[in-house]
């Protein structure tokens, strides 16, 4: 457990972490913010950059600002900076992420670069329609979270370009988010989040991106998932999870 | 530091609940442990290992590992020509087959992550690029990767001299006329029952770090073994030294639970690299290799019946018990350990009049097994503890009042399992710990929840085996007995020896009790030897709860006969007969109103030995070592877990626990209470979370703690811990062992409760880890005529 070789680098600013996934594309660069995913991945040497680009010393990613309709959280902003700071449903979300250490070290723009299909701030972005802005050689460019988000670990973001911030509507819905997992802190076995303004559901854990269903029917919601059985959970018990959640999400987010 | 006393309320060190003398050092960071140890010019291992679960090994090429930089050398099983490990039972070859576990793969491999070549290097980082550039040409062999699989008519051989892939197959008891009983009873129950693999997993992985010493001449392995002695005399004969060339220190340890009692192939490796290159080699296990390549246990099945007359009270019990072993039998107890301790204990806290048992280990394509914690006593509880539920269910009889009218209530007993039970408090255990239930109010709110269930264990767990007692499971190698050696300074402080080996217990501080005791002096005057096999005298170390009951034993013993040694110098200097003399409880011994400390005697045996009497050698010391005679000393405990379950999920909440042990006399409260909550969270981890799986072709499921759910401090209750003490007669202050009875009960109480929560569904779980999923459905069922009606 013990990573392959790769070289470090420090960013010090926005321009100078594109700067560099340009210079050593032909390395495979990789940014490196909170690590929590990263280093465990790299410990396996299931990751094996060839580069570390490491983007904490960039002094304005961080930070969460009402910018009139807009909420802008800094890439670079941790989980537990927007746990504490009484953001409805986004605040109360942060329960689920990972244990304190995780959410202490963990950043917005991580999970959403790492793009875990069970990952809450994936599903928090497609559930409500924020906006992840990039920055590239060519300059910055805002991504729908519904289109940005490809398959486990694949998402719509260029090999050369940095995660910057997340956007959301603001004000934020009526909106809750729950997971169930044998233990607490684990990647959720089945997650589900609603929006009621919108009558929005998302739920992960149940196909490899977030999945985005127009409706609050937990019953209709459970019966039309296509999962299969898998060894220890069956289709069934995903079905009749995401049921439970949905409910339990609703509950939540109601006033 | 200067420290208050903290005397028990009779003014004696045992019974106190003093601080534990680790702690100072453990929670400033300032213990030392193997991965401590760094040598000047020290190389790190790492350990190329097979990626199949079974096959022949056609070629093994190191040249690529020797050229990647960092590397230094890289040795194949061929290179370093090492002798295998075999560990034997005395039981014919129908009932044991002897197989060997070579300290390297060499002809085949026989489960995922076996070692097959070690990798040696400048840094760790090195040695795992190295580890990358082996090449090893497989031949595939069909995997075996269950008890099934591998006992099916024509199955291929894990080992080849053992057909049918059964190592062990011992039918220990058949009483006489049992098919008769059964036949004629007024009930009959059965479990069917599978239990999962698990690991023990020390916080503390495996390691060692081994340097050849030119001036001792000495192979020097530091090493977290929980057995030195056995460590040393399996290493000698590997690489083909003297005893006397090599020496096992064991520093602090991050536990063992079992895993570690075992000798392991890879410190062997690692010593006999550093042996070969003359340079100090560390190797620490990482945690993806500890859970997929070091030892695992408890992985059973039973199929179970018991019969009862219309009162409730067990008749006969038969058991089938078969355990998967993986792929090699561990050194010293053999693959043996899990099905014969099941066979020999399985009757417990219960009145069994006719007793049949069959227990087998199997060899399979997976990661080899040790003892761990419980060895077997958390699986068999269980399903006893489940029979007696299942009888009280089809008998209408309250649980607990049934297990009233089938526990011991007569010391001493003679078992249909030929074992003589010392007294215990079976029946007192089990009352007290429904009284506190009902006390907290949990009978009252599982009546007005049905969700809630609550589940009971009661059991006893033999502590102390002596050389007798292993003599009986008929292991080639006996352990048993422990020896210490005791030594008083000039300054009246004492040092002594342990054959035990302290890996999280606290050794240190409760043999300093027993010890100050005996001598009258303050405990933190008592240093405690220990887990050096040139300092220790020899030893058995630490498992099978043994340490304070024979290691304690043996030195409180050591210590009474330095006493005496105390007197007899006394004596003679202050004129007066031995007889008149007494240890004065304060450092000195006293005739009448005469006095002597034993600085004063201590001075006179070291710097003033013209003046001891004739038939004295000088200094201050004594030996003295100890044994268990008979069957060993009985703890007992009752634990009751209550679990709501969530219908929507299937999720469980241990809403409260509670254990009512009794160990005997406790050396050391706080510490007892320490081991229970630990061993009750192990305990829970096996009843709710963790499982090592393993695919059909033999891969390991769980490389990592996403994948191996051990539970964390957010997944154990509170548990509250009563205490009840029936004193064992031959022990040391009559101390009972009580490291693993936590453990023990757990499963069986969690078990109990969630089939008491699913009491409305007809719906009954026999296998662990529960899955949530069967939890799920029942509930689900039970709902749907509910559902239909509204």
């Amino acid at each position: 457990m013990k990573p392959a070789s790769f070289e470090f680098h420090r960013a010090r600013s926005r321009a100078g972490a594109v700067e560099l996934l340009t210079e050593l594309a032909d390395g495979d660069p990789k940014i490196i913010a909170g690590g929590q995913s990263l280093v465990a991945m790299m410990n396996f040497r299931l990751a094996r950059p060839g580069h570390l680009v490491d983007i904490t010393g960039i002094d304005d990613m961080t930070g969460i600002e009402v910018d009139g309709d807009r909420l802008r959280i800094g890439a670079l902003t941790t989980h537990r900076t927007v746990e504490k700071a009484g953001l409805g449903v986004l605040s109360a979300a942060m329960r689920w992420v990972g244990h304190l250490p995780i959410r202490t070290r963990g950043t917005v723009g991580g999970s959403i670069a790492h793009a875990d299909a069970t990952a809450e701030w994936c599903m928090l972005a497609v559930l409500l329609d924020a906006r992840i802005r990039v920055l590239g050689p060519a300059g910055s460019r805002e991504i729908a979270a519904g289109e940005f988000f490809h398959g486990p670990f694949w998402t719509a973001l260029e090999p050369d370009e940095l995660i910057v911030e997340i956007v959301f509507p603001w004000p934020l819905p009526p909106a809750a988010l729950t997971e169930y997992a044998d233990r607490k802190g684990d990647f959720a076995l089945v997650a589900a989040a609603v929006d009621l303004d919108r009558e929005r559901t998302v739920l992960g854990g149940v196909g490899p991106v977030p999945l985005l269903v127009d409706s609050l029917d937990a019953e209709e919601i459970a019966a039309g998932l296509d999962v299969r059985d898998e060894p220890g959970v069956s289709a069934h018990y995903r079905r009749g999870l995401a049921r439970t959640l949905v409910r339990r999400a609703v509950a939540e987010a109601s006033p | 530091m200067t420290r208050e006393p903290h005397l028990h309320r009779d003014g004696t060190w045992v019974g106190a609940s003093v601080p534990r003398r680790e702690d100072p050092r453990l929670l400033t960071g300032r213990g030392r442990f193997v991965d401590d140890i760094r040598l000047p010019g020290m190389l790190h291992a790492a350990f190329v290992r097979s990626t199949e679960a079974h096959a022949r090994i056609a070629s093994v090429d190191l040249s690529a590992v020797r050229e990647v930089p960092g590397v230094v050398a890289a040795f194949s099983a061929a290179d370093l020509g090492l002798h295998d490990i075999v560990a034997l039972l005395d039981r014919p070859l129908h009932e044991f087959v002897p197989t060997a576990m070579p300290v390297l793969a060499k002809d085949k491999v026989r489960f995922v992550g076996e070692p097959i070549a070690i990798v040696v290097a400048r840094d760790p980082y090195a040695a795992e690029d190295g580890r990358e550039a082996a090449v090893v040409e497989y031949e595939p062999l069909p995997p075996i990767t269950s008890d099934s699989a591998a006992l099916a008519e024509g199955a291929a051989l894990v080992h080849e001299e053992a057909p049918r892939n059964t190592l062990v197959d011992v039918s220990l008891f058949a009483t006489e006329g049992i098919d008769e009983v059964f036949a004629a009873a007024h009930t009959v129950v059965e479990v069917r029952a599978r239990t999962g693999r698990q690991n023990a997993l020390p916080l503390e992985t495996r390691g060692a770090v081994a340097e050849w010493d030119d001036r001792d001449e000495q192979l020097r392995v530091h090493t977290c073994t929980q057995v030195p002695h056995q460590v040393r005399t399996v290493l000698a004969a590997s690489a083909g030294l003297d005893e006397k060339e090599v020496r096992v220190i064991v520093p602090d340890m991050g536990g063992g639970f079992g895993l570690k009692c075992v000798v392991g192939r890879e410190e062997i490796a690692t010593a006999a690299a550093a042996l070969r290159l003359r340079k100090p080699v560390k190797w620490i296990e990482d945690r993806s290799e500890a859970l997929t390549a070091s030892f695992l246990a408890r992985e059973q099945r039973y199929t179970v019946r018991a019969a009862f007359d219309a009162d409730g009270r067990i008749q006969a019990l038969d058991a089938d018990v078969v355990c998967d072993m993986g792929a090699y039998s561990c050194y010293p107890f053999t693959a043996g350990i899990e099905p014969l301790m099941a066979s020999a204990e399985m009757p417990g806290v219960y009145k069994v009049p006719a007793y049949r048992v069959r227990g087998r280990a199997v060899t399979t394509n997976k990661a080899p097994t040790a003892p761990y914690r419980g060895v077997s006593r958390p699986q068999y509880v269980m399903v006893m503890e489940r029979v007696m539920e299942k009888a009280a269910r089809a008998l209408g009889i309250d649980p607990v009042e049934l297990r009233r009218r089938n526990v011991i209530t007569e010391f001493p007993y003679r078992g249909v399992n030929d074992v003589t039970y010392d007294p215990g408090s079976y029946k007192e255990s089990l009352d007290l710990c429904e009284q506190v239930l009902r006390d907290e109010g949990w009978f009252d709110r599982r009546g007005s929840d049905p969700a809630i269930g609550i589940g009971f264990a009661c059991f006893s767990e033999r502590t102390g085996y002596g050389s007798g007692a292993f003599a009986q499971r008929k292991m080639a190698v006996v352990p048993g007995f422990d020896v210490s050696e005791i030594r008083m300074d000039l300054d009246g402080t004492v040092s002594v020896t342990t054959g035990t080996l302290s890996h999280g217990q606290s050794h240190e501080t409760t043999m300093a009790q027993i010890v100050a005791d005996r001598l009258g002096i303050p405990y933190d005057k008592v240093k405690i030897v220990q887990g050096d096999t040139d300092r220790v005298l020899y030893g058995w170390g630490s498992f099978a709860s043994r340490s304070i009951t024979i290691g304690g034993s043996a030195a409180a013993a050591s210590a009474e006969k330095l006493g005496e040694r105390l007197r007899v110098i006394a004596a003679h200097l202050m004129d007066v007969d031995v007889e008149s003399t007494e240890l004065d409880g304060a450092g000195g011994v006293r005739a009448g109103d005469r006095r002597l400390s034993f600085t004063e005697i201590a001075e006179v045996a070291y710097l003033r030995s013209h003046l001891l009497p004739k038939d004295v050698e000088p200094g201050l010391s004594a030996t003295a070592s100890f044994d268990v005679g008979g069957d060993g000393t009985f703890s007992n405990a009752t634990h009751a877990a209550v679990v709501r379950l969530d219908p929507g999920t299937g999720g469980v909440e241990i809403l409260r626990y509670v254990c009512v042990e009794d160990c005997g006399v406790a050396i050391n409260p706080k510490v007892v209470e320490g081991q229970a909550r630990g061993g009750i969270a192990q305990g829970i981890a096996g009843a709710l979370f963790e499982e090592v799986r393993y695919d059909d072709a033999g891969q390991p499921l769980a490389a990592s703690f996403m994948e191996y759910k051990v539970p964390t401090a957010a997944e154990i209750p509170d548990v509250r811990i009563e205490h009840l003490e029936t004193p064992c007669a031959f022990t040391a202050n009559g101390a009972k062992g009580a490291g693993e009875g936590g453990t023990i009960g757990a499963p069986a109480a969690v078990l109990n409760a969630v089939n008491d929560a699913l009491r409305h569904t007809g719906v009954e779980l026999d296998d662990t880890p529960i899955p949530r999923e069967a939890i799920f459905r029942a509930l689900e069922r039970a709902a749907e005529p509910a559902l239909e009606a509204r």
